[in-house]
């Protein structure tokens, strides 16, 4: 019995020592924590319970018999933050370059699998070279029965996937059909194909972080949520993150106790629209003013700034936050606004938070670029989105509301349950002068501003609106927490279904 | 007495005025700019009436719009304030035309005394001493050159009409004159309307003490003892006391009545100042220097106001009504010490730079015994280009000096600004700093302390103790609150131990942190601190007794880090495991990337003009560009020799902070 226990404990120690001390060294000295390390940031202090820490690769191609390392270059198992449980998975990238085996990969599948069965979220830490190249096609499978996972666990389970490290070729597509991807600045990458296979098909000369960094995903491309200083940092912001999610789709969102009074009144918000239709202002203030204790946890913040998306807290529970911008142009509609706020919408209505809107939008950006690039369709994704929606859905308009835009934004028609407005909202087909000028078409310039004047006496106000019932009730600006946090608690039991289907057939 | 006066100017001097007027028992009408239409001194005031857009020359200067509004408002009077038409001869005299008394001095004494050349006369002959300099007009560039030599550099450039620092330039060199002369000439023409420019010998090492006198129609004058106002940046006043630490009572009597004799000598009545300029090295009680002469009443007047119990802004409207001083020169005594310190809406971490924008969060510090907050904001204010970017004054008073300054250390530290950038840490540490404490100022004392700028107060050990067991304490309260979410796997509740590390700029300081309810025993290394607060997640100040001691610490949540404000300094602090510090080590340190090879826009400002273009070489030193923001032109010039590459942007332009205007080679 002894011999066994000091087996097993000579076993665990092999294992935790990863690829040994020269590759864990390699690693600090890029600033990258080892895969253990990371975990003893996320989880809750020795709340971490590894499994499958024996299992070995079953490949004896290229010599690869000689060479098994226990663990196969992914640490697997499951854990706590603040005491909530979550399973993980955390590449090793001292081990093989954290690269994909068939037996890797049914690690990573082993947790997912535990993970639906018990309703728990699935948090992936991404270090790795790619496929383990010496098993060939078995290492495909192995990802290809992740992706599989990913998507059956989408919407059942939140999948958070964390990039620090490579992350190339087909190993993209995992994080990609999760719900959150967050990068580590300057050490972390994700790309199909890297800058020397750029190189050689097109010509294009581009560094690794150009084409695939932490920035390049979260300013240009939208593919990643958010940029974290280093590891240390990435890890902690996920605890946070973590507080706000729901563990599964059949949980009410979280509730932590707050100090802050849902009847607080914020004066200022009575003069945060300024006097001229033109002159921007910073939605975050609404936002961090309305929301407890001034916490907002923003989401892509630097890709497609146009509209705003993260979670705060009301009362406690978790709301998700959608807002058009007007200090971005204009908080207009466009492509990637509309995509960025659609998919946090479905976030939100699969893992019942309710959804807190905030309006000031001209209208969808026009262009020849928006046009050729599908905005009819992918500015449907979020009236899609809003539309399909059954969580509880407030919506206040601030100031403009114009056109198909003042539709899309969780508007009445759209089933929202509590339709607010301040006194400075404007809800139109569009600017007071453009209608003029449609209206009254080749009419002198007095005519046009005599028009002008009456068309902004007609509809420069919300009560048109609220005279045809779009607008539930005209608010004021200081009461916008209280309104909201009463609203969120009435609709709290609120029941609605969608039509039975199998999925619905959003424009993709 | 009056029913209803008006008050011709905005921000924390209307608010003021307002104040004492409705105790008076007095209506008030206020007027305002679109700028202003929501501010603070509208709301207050019974009536408000629009005067025109944001630029003063299109309403705060408008004289007939103002006496159109005293008619459609039955206003009695106009106290004009400080700045805008306060010293305008013309307005008080047109005042007078239209049977509307003008809170102030009388037209002539304006006239007599607001023009700094003129004032310099009558000063000489009334028999007080006088700096050297030329008194007369200027026709160009060239005649200032040879006035400036005659009086051998350095020499002061001033706006006649100017005042409070705006329109002023000094020179060390013919250079200078030649680079700033016109500039002085175009920010009188822009800021006052008037583009004459006087020239007088600069006194090195000096102090600016001036003195407050006050008078009625009735030939009565006293003098309410003096103000010290040395602590200047760039000649805007920051930091002013009453009395002086240089002053004796006997050459308090003498700068006095001097100051008497030269109000008298012009028929002077209401609230005036003497500027006077002291050599810090003179100890005869006799170096002091005739500078000029405010016919207003002054930004700093609540030192006086603390020192003498009485209410500048009464005295002037019962003057005003006609009646008499009801007090002599023997009556007036000084009680204490007064500290003033102005709140500006610039940033002293980035070179004192103007800042524009809402006051998305402000919280004054709250009206503890002695101190006092003149302020013309709230939260949801809006700092705008057109204006001063005063902010607000707090003044505090004590019995001592020391209590004084002390009031405001402690004051500043609550002081809650967000939104924009603001000189609270700045004015924390001067009031910190020894030179200041021991009362040996000049009026280069910024210039010569910060002479590479500001980067927050010094950190005492005891402040360090402070932020580090306040650290360890919000971030108890916060994990304590973040292991109360519902849904825990039974039996994995609050698991943290007592044990941090609180990461405070490159210190990892280990510590063991107790709780018990609102109070908390906080170790680290051999020291051992109590700590009690009612923090909670969210509040913008941490307010705790530290071992028996009231401190206040700013707290900000940043990431996942605090940024914590007190004593004049930020830090941006951590609270981790010790696992993770530990860890944390092997991060690599960012650097911060290199943009010494652009020339950035400062502040959010109108481009003047661009000196240079592209492919030209510049020596260090040299004028790139002229940006204009808060009706002040800055020249902002080559720090090292090198090659333009690209000029970005072009005059007449309207850029954001940190904008590109040129790139370099």
């Amino acid at each position: 019995m002894l011999k066994v226990i000091e087996q097993l404990e000579a076993k665990r120690e092999a294992a935790r020592q990863g690829g040994g001390p020269k590759r864990i060294e390699a690693q600090h000295a890029k600033g990258r924590l080892t895969a253990r390390e990371r975990l003893d940031i996320l989880l809750d202090p020795g709340s971490f319970e590894e499994l499958d820490m024996y299992v070995e690769h079953n490949c004896v191609d290229f010599g690869m018999e000689a060479q098994k390392i226990p663990g196969d270059g992914v640490v697997t198992g499951s854990g706590t933050i603040n005491g909530r449980l979550v399973f993980v998975f955390s590449q090793d990238f001292t081990v093989f370059g954290g690269s994909l085996s068939e037996r890797h990969a049914q690690k990573i599948c082993k947790i997912m699998d535990m993970a639906m069965k018990v309703g728990a979220p699935v948090i992936g830490l991404n270090d790795s070279g790619g496929a383990r190249i010496q098993e060939g096609v078995a290492s495909l499978g192995g990802y290809a029965e992740v992706f599989q996972r990913n998507v059956l666990a989408s919407g059942v389970v939140p999948q958070i996937s964390l990039i620090m490290g490579p992350c190339a070729g087909g190993a993209v597509y995992s994080p990609a059909m999760t719900d959150f991807i967050f990068m580590v600045k300057d050490s972390s990458y994700m790309f199909v194909t890297g800058p020397d296979v750029v190189k050689t098909v097109t010509n294009e000369i581009v560094t690794q972080e150009e084409l695939g960094g932490a920035v390049t995903h979260t300013t240009k491309s939208g593919v990643a949520d958010l940029a974290m200083e280093d590891d240390v940092d990435a890890l902690l912001r996920t605890r946070q993150f973590f507080d706000f999610l729901p563990l599964n789709n059949k949980q009410a969102t979280p509730f932590r106790p707050s100090h802050d009074d849902p009847e607080r009144i914020e004066n200022s918000l009575d003069t945060l629209v300024p006097p001229s239709a033109n002159k921007p202002y910073d939605m975050h203030e609404l936002i961090r003013k309305v929301a407890d204790e001034g916490d907002f946890f923003e989401l892509q913040p630097s890709h497609a700034g146009n509209i705003i998306i993260g979670f705060a807290r009301i009362e406690g529970s978790t709301v998700g936050i959608v807002a058009n911008q007007p200090m971005v142009l204009a908080g207009v509609l466009d492509i990637a606004s509309s995509k960025k706020a659609g998919r946090f919408v479905r976030f939100c209505d699969a893992f019942n938070i309710p959804i807190v809107t905030f309006v000031d939008v001209p209208g969808f950006l026009p262009g020849v670029a928006q046009e050729h690039n599908g905005i009819i369709k992918n500015g449907a994704k979020l009236l899609f989105a809003y539309a399909e929606a059954t969580v509880p859905k407030i919506t206040v308009i601030t100031r403009k509301a114009y056109g198909g835009a003042y539709d899309v934004m969780a508007s009445k028609h759209l089933r929202g349950d509590l339709n607010y407005a301040w006194p400075t909202a404007e809800i139109a087909v569009m600017g007071a002068k453009g209608a003029v000028e449609i209206i009254f078409r080749g009419k002198s310039a007095e005519e046009i501003a005599e028009r002008t004047a009456e068309y902004e006496a007609r509809f420069a106000n919300p009560f048109v609106a609220a005279s045809k019932g779009f607008v539930d009730e005209v608010i004021m600006p200081h009461s916008t927490r209280r309104r909201i946090a009463i609203g969120l608690r009435k609709l709290r039991t609120k029941s609605l279904e969608n039509p039975w289907k199998k999925h619905d057939n959003i424009p993709l | 007495m009056f029913k209803k006066i008006l008050i011709a100017n905005r921000g924390e001097i209307a608010c003021r005025v307002i104040k004492t007027a409705r105790r008076m028992g007095i209506k008030t009408v206020a007027v305002y700019s679109d700028a202003d239409a929501a501010a603070l001194h509208v709301e207050m005031a019974d009536e408000a009436v629009r005067l025109g857009p944001p630029p003063a020359a299109e309403s705060y200067l408008l004289g007939d719009a103002i006496i159109a509004a005293c008619k459609a408002t039955g206003a009695e009077a106009v106290h004009p304030g400080y700045g805008f038409l306060s010293e305008r001869e013309w307005f008080a005299k047109r005042l007078a035309e239209e049977g509307i008394a003008f809170i102030g001095p009388p037209p002539a004494a304006i006239a007599a005394m607001g023009d700094k050349i003129e004032s310099k006369k009558l000063a000489k002959l009334a028999g007080v001493n006088v700096v050297p300099g030329f008194v007369g007009e200027i026709e160009d560039t060239e005649h200032a050159v040879r006035i400036a030599t005659d009086i051998g550099y350095p020499v002061m450039m001033k706006a006649s009409a100017g005042g409070g620092g705006k329109g002023m330039r000094l020179a060390f060199s013919e250079a200078d004159v030649r680079e700033g002369f016109e500039a002085t000439k175009r920010e009188g023409l822009a800021s006052f309307g008037d583009d004459r420019v006087f020239i007088e010998k600069f006194v090195e090492q000096p102090r600016h003490i001036e003195i407050q006198v006050l008078g009625d129609q009735h030939g009565n004058i006293v003098y309410l003892g003096e103000r010290e106002c040395s602590i200047q940046r760039r000649h805007q006043k920051v930091v002013e006391e009453a009395p002086s630490p240089f002053v004796t009572p006997e050459m308090r009597r003498n700068m006095g009545e001097q100051a008497v004799r030269l109000a008298a000598a012009v028929g002077y009545y209401s609230a005036g100042t003497v500027e006077l300029i002291v050599s810090g090295t003179d100890t005869t009680g006799q170096g002091f220097y005739f500078l000029e002469m405010n016919t207003r009443l002054q930004v700093e007047h609540p030192v006086t106001e603390e020192i003498t119990g009485l209410d500048l802004v009464e005295q002037m409207i019962r003057v005003a009504n006609g009646e008499k001083l009801a007090f002599t020169q023997d009556d007036v005594k000084l009680d204490g010490w007064a500290v003033e310190t102005r709140v500006y809406a610039e940033d002293p971490y980035r070179g004192f730079l103007p800042s524009i924008g809402r006051l998305t969060h402000y919280r004054p510090p709250a009206g503890a015994d002695g101190v006092r907050v003149d302020t013309g904001v709230v939260e949801g204010s809006e700092i705008s280009m057109f204006y001063d970017p005063m902010i607000a004054k707090l003044i505090t008073h004590g019995a001592t000096r020391e209590e004084a300054i002390d009031k405001q250390i402690v004051a500043l530290d609550s002081y809650v600004l967000r939104g924009i950038g603001h000189n609270i840490d700045f004015l924390s540490a001067v009031m910190q700093h020894p030179r200041f404490r021991s009362g040996n100022i000049t009026t280069g004392f910024i210039a010569e302390e910060y002479p590479d700028g500001f980067s927050g107060a010094a950190v005492s050990e005891a402040t360090r103790h402070d932020l580090i067991a306040v650290a360890a304490t919000i971030h108890a309260i916060r994990i304590e609150r973040e292991a109360m979410i519902d849904n825990q796997l039974a039996g994995h509740g609050a698991v943290f131990g007592e044990d941090w590390v609180v990461m405070l700029g490159k210190d990892q300081v280990p510590v063991r942190v107790e709780s018990y309810g609102d109070r908390f025993m906080v170790q680290h290394g051999d020291h051992e601190h109590e700590v009690e607060t009612g923090w909670k997640p969210g509040t913008h100040t941490c307010v705790a007794t530290v071992d028996g001691r009231q401190v206040a610490i700013q707290t900000e949540r940043r990431g996942v880090g605090y940024r914590l404000t007190t004593r004049g300094a930020m830090h941006d602090v951590r609270v981790l495991t010790p696992r993770a510090a530990a860890l944390a080590g092997h991060m690599i340190e960012k650097i911060p990337p290199d943009l010494s090879k652009y020339l950035l826009c400062p502040m959010p400002g109108l481009v003047m003009a661009i000196n240079v273009a592209d492919g030209d070489k510049v020596e260090a030193g040299q004028p790139l560009a002229i940006v204009e923001a808060m009706k002040m032109e800055n020249i902002l010039r080559a720090e090292k020799s090198g090659t333009v590459k690209t000029v970005r942007a072009k005059a007449g332009e309207s850029l954001a902070v940190d904008a590109i205007i040129l790139e370099f080679e």
